[in-house]
């Protein structure tokens, strides 16, 4: 009775509104059989937009996007709210889920030739909203708005102050103003929460449409070749033969992909909670050691290790040309071979790419390049002994810096060399000289030592290490 | 008047009348002018609104950080200050710092805390007479020259003055290396 009635009343609304009339074609629409696995990421990706969605708006109920009151709403949503902290880790572990989604979903389809004609524009539209995840991404990290969130948005602005010409404009648009205030936060906020989940959205709808338009493309294989004269027709014939429904055929497995994906989101959040929030955002604290959430990180890692006088170029141009080479994959390699298997080349660039944000991600978590600023005077164990000009030199190598960048016996800083077998591979002349003049990214201290102070460094660098192999 | 609306007749079908030409056409132009000069009117002042922060410049002005005997000749400070325009709901945000330094009984020189590579605030390591900087590794003289890293341009200068036996130190954007 009461299934009868619920019937009758669907039937009513679906009559009246058309759904099953405007949608079924849609979630029926013909996919190639053979669209296994390798094909969830796609789904994976908005279903992680619509946690974030989600999650978001449920933040939004508490967060006050006002510098002054941000931080302590963020406090109260993290340490008071019921369910608060769980909520924020699932919108962190939401953000990370939705960056690696739609790189395995980009690799996925570079890799299958699926942006090759008729598919240039789902190609496109899909490299677009990378660069709006990566926006939302950063402009979530600042929405934290501790003290590193404050200094993140100053990062941001000295990156789009190099551009030539509108860089001091670009640089005042993205602060709000001359300096970070009261109109800083609140654009953030507004570029976070509205203007980039509306491109997201609109995008969706337009990557959406192609899909709906040119079909999923079947799982390639080596030899059958993409032509703009017989694609069409091949495809259409191919779906006619062997296709099936989207919904429930194929959709099954994006449904169990896209649980496993939520259920991790759900398991890290549990576990780890939400990330930290850092010291107040009081731009006068001095003490603050600003670092990227690690989806940046590998970028953060560039900026360090740019050769330089390089770096203007590089942001301004790099991300601009990585955009525009991926808008313009498509068009270079517009048809043939689709197969994975019959382009290395391909192969060979994802390789790269993943190879080399690894590698910079790992550079970017160690940060070797910056100053220590936690060392503590060497040990009695280490310096050897307690008096003399050694120990003093053992001290005035803590206190003028040099420990900030250099490591003895594992003590100090990685920016510079590791000097604990120092004196067994420079003559004293080549230490003071070194000292006295600086040396590549080293200071010079002639301006900072007295001879006394020099005398006892060079002599505590001197006992650093076996004295074979010294040269005379 | 005949009616306009035949659907027997469809744009481009070439059995219109060219009266019906005229007055689809007609339609079709005044419909996207009128539209487009209304979202235009629209969207003026929201893109004026959210592009304003760029035709505004915060009056530079005077902030005093303290007494001229409360800083010892020689040593280097971190000096804390409101920034030139706080507004009311910008809370600490509004604070600024610089690193203040008295040369001699009546001179005074301040550094932005801002490195000029990327704009992490510099440390000051009193011993080493050096600033670090802990973002990408910059390190500065003590007159703010580079030493060492990426930077490329020594750390920027504020104005210092003496008035009334106050320092005071004058506000200034961010130091955007263009």
């Amino acid at each position: 009775m009461i299934r009868r009635t619920l019937k009758r009343a669907w039937d009513w609304l679906d009559d009246r509104v058309g759904f099953t009339e405007t949608f079924g074609p849609m979630v029926t629409h013909l996919v190639p059989r053979g669209a296994r696995w390798w094909y969830v990421f796609g789904s994976a990706t908005l279903l992680a937009f619509m946690i974030q969605v989600l999650t978001g708006v449920a933040l939004a109920f508490s967060y006050i996007p006002s510098t002054a009151h941000a931080y302590e709403t963020l406090q109260f949503i993290t340490n008071q709210a019921p369910l608060g902290h769980f909520l924020r880790a699932l919108h962190y572990y939401g953000a990370s889920a939705m960056v690696l989604m739609v790189g395995l979903h980009m690799a996925q389809v570079f890799l299958f030739g699926a942006y090759k004609y008729p598919r240039e524009m789902t190609w496109i539209t899909g490299v677009l909203m990378l660069g709006f995840v990566l926006v939302m991404g950063f402009t979530g990290q600042l929405l934290r708005w501790d003290q590193t969130g404050v200094w993140s948005v100053i990062v941001a602005a000295e990156q789009v102050g190099r551009v030539p010409l509108i860089g001091d404009w670009l640089a005042r648009f993205t602060l709000g103003g001359d300096t970070v205030g009261g109109a800083t936060l609140s654009r953030f906020f507004a570029f976070h929460v509205f203007i980039m989940p509306a491109m997201v959205f609109a995008f969706v709808g337009i990557h959406l449409l192609g899909v709906l338009r040119h079909g999923i493309s079947p799982p390639p294989k080596p030899g059958e070749f993409v032509s703009r004269k017989t694609y069409k027709q091949e495809y259409a014939e191919h779906i006619k033969k062997d296709g099936v429904p989207f919904w429930p055929d194929s959709a099954w497995r994006d449904v169990v992909f896209g649980a496993a994906m939520a259920g991790s989101i759900v398991i890290l959040a549990l576990a780890f909670g939400p990330p930290e929030l850092g010291k107040p955002p009081d731009p006068s604290l001095i003490d603050a050691y600003p670092r990227p959430d690690w989806y940046l990180l590998w970028y953060f890692a560039v900026l360090a290790l740019l050769p330089k006088g390089t770096e203007t170029l590089f942001m301004v141009f790099g991300p601009m040309l990585v955009g525009l080479w991926l808008i313009a994959v498509p068009f270079i390699s517009r048809r043939g071979e689709r197969s994975p298997l019959r382009r290395p080349w391909a192969w060979a660039a994802v390789l790269l790419v993943v190879m080399m944000i690894s590698t910079l991600w790992v550079a970017g978590a160690r940060s070797r390049w910056s100053p220590n600023f936690n060392v503590q005077s060497l040990p009695e164990k280490i310096v050897g002994t307690s008096s003399g000009p050694v120990a003093a030199g053992a001290q005035l190598f803590y206190m003028k810096g040099c420990l900030n960048c250099h490591l003895i016996q594992n003590e100090g800083g990685h920016r510079g060399p590791d000097l604990t077998s120092i004196g067994a591979q420079r003559t004293k002349e080549q230490l003071v000289l070194t000292i006295l003049g600086g040396r590549g990214n080293m200071p010079a201290y002639a301006n900072n030592l007295t001879p006394e102070e020099l005398n006892a460094i060079t002599a505590f660098l001197e006992s650093r290490g076996s004295q074979v192999g010294k040269p005379r | 008047m005949k009616e306009n609306h035949n659907p027997n007749h469809p744009p481009g079908s070439g059995a219109e009348t060219p009266e019906e030409i005229s007055r689809r056409k007609f339609f079709r132009d005044i419909s996207l002018i009128v539209g487009g000069c209304t979202a235009l009117g629209l969207a003026v002042p929201a893109v004026g609104f959210i592009f304003a922060p760029l035709t505004r410049r915060a009056p530079n002005v005077w902030r005093t950080v303290g007494k001229v005997e409360a800083f010892k000749i020689g040593e280097t400070v971190d000096v804390h200050y409101e920034d030139a325009s706080p507004v009311p709901w910008a809370g600490v945000t509004a604070r600024t710092a610089a690193w203040l330094r008295r040369e001699t009984a009546d001179q005074f020189v301040a550094f932005a805390i801002n490195c000029t590579h990327l704009g992490c605030p510099v440390r000051w390591l009193p011993q080493a007479r050096l600033f670090m900087c802990p973002c990408h590794g910059g390190v500065f003289y003590e007159n703010g020259a580079v030493a060492a890293g990426p930077p490329e341009r020594p750390l920027t200068r504020y104005p210092v003055r003496v008035v009334n036996g106050e320092v005071q130190i004058e506000t200034a954007p961010v130091p955007i290396m263009t």
